[in-house]
């Protein structure tokens, strides 16, 4: 939280101290990924693949089902994109904090762990520079990789009842993630609800459930957020909270 | 899985070329920040819906017979509104799961 008071400015150092708390956060995640994966088929090392090029969970998880099936790159593609649309917010936001002096190759050098929790960090400093973000970014990179072949061995190696447990870990996690931005405000958790309504719909109801997964995700959050962006835009200042008085 | 480690590289480097773009392209070429009242609040919206449509109804799917994971949910929905950790959450749910699936497995009275 506290502004840099180095003259060069943030350094690796401080980067990658910064970085060990989301390393931690990001084992356990990725290792519930990594059992996910295993569901699938996907082996140790392509589980550790994806984790490393993608670094991303929503995303990832996403994916998986969609290459396990042989699903079309377009249905890959597009997901991803939908899912991973945030990421574009975050590095926009980054970008304006940015060291004026880095050079193109630091910029996109930084860009590659660009995640809700590194922005989380970053955004809370004064100018980032090179060095503080790729320190920043390093650990978490290893942990979200390291974490993911950890859960994948142990899908392989774990006795099939632990491991069936073990297979609701990431959904854990996601509802500890919406559920306490949804007691704080309405429009998010009707945002939930309608989106898990659609999915429940695209799921059971004839015909409806032939659309494979990647466009089902599609479909929901775009259709849902596109409403509440409508009935519930966010404030102007912010951009983290939905206006309470309507506009 | 059906397909082979090429194939499966493949599908990766699609995932990561359009993951990689989102982060790259605002820091390297548009770098004004999105002002549209309507995309900003857009973009605030999806990652709720998103993980609401990939959890339900498929939690109710992950584990070995519905009722250990209805029980799995009911645990990791109650636990996050007292404000829990992930981790306790989502630990606390496999706990009630593994309880759950190991009664049904070896549970002598029937």
């Amino acid at each position: 939280m506290s502004k840099n008071l180095n003259p060069g400015g943030l350094t690796f150092r401080q980067g990658l101290r910064d970085g060990i708390p989301i390393c931690l956060g990001y084992i356990s995640v990725s290792f519930a990924f990594g059992v996910f994966a295993t569901a699938y088929g996907v082996s140790i090392w392509e589980s550790i693949l994806l984790s490393l090029t993608n670094v991303t969970s929503a995303g990832q998880l996403a994916a998986v089902p969609i290459i396990a099936a042989s699903g079309s790159f377009l249905e890959l593609a597009a997901s991803q994109f939908v899912i991973n649309l945030r990421y574009m917010l975050m590095s926009t936001s980054l970008s304006q904090k940015m060291d004026k002096k880095m050079t193109i190759a630091g910029r996109l050098a930084v860009a590659f762990a660009v995640t809700d929790e590194t922005f989380g960090v970053a955004s809370q400093k004064g100018t980032l520079t090179r060095n503080y973000m790729l320190g920043l970014e390093l650990l978490p990179v290893v942990g979200w990789a390291a974490g993911t072949g950890l859960g994948a061995a142990a899908g392989y190696l774990l006795p099939e009842v632990v491991v069936t447990a073990l297979g609701i870990a990431i959904y854990g996690m996601f509802i500890a993630i919406i559920i306490p931005p949804a007691k704080k405000s309405r429009a998010v958790l009707l945002c939930i609800v309608m989106a898990a309504g659609l999915s429940c719909i695209f799921h059971y109801v004839p015909y409806l459930n032939r659309v494979s997964g990647g466009f089902v995700i599609i479909i929901v959050s775009v259709l849902t957020a596109a409403l509440f962006a409508c009935l519930f835009p966010v404030k102007e200042d912010n951009g983290g909270e939905e206006d309470k008085d309507g506009d | 899985m059906e397909i082979d480690f090429l194939t499966f590289l493949l599908y990766a480097l699609v995932c990561a070329l359009i993951t990689y773009l989102l982060r790259a392209l605002p820091l390297v070429i548009f770098r004004r920040e999105i002002t549209n009242r309507f995309v900003k609040s857009f973009i605030y919206y999806v990652p709720f819906a998103v993980l609401a449509c990939m959890t339900i109804p498929s939690i109710f799917e992950s584990t070995g017979n519905i009722w250990s994971a209805v029980a799995g949910f009911a645990v990791a929905l109650i636990l996050s509104l007292f404000g829990r950790s992930l981790l306790t959450v989502s630990l606390s749910a496999c706990g009630v799961v593994l309880v759950i699936e190991l009664a049904v497995r070896y549970w002598p009275f029937q």
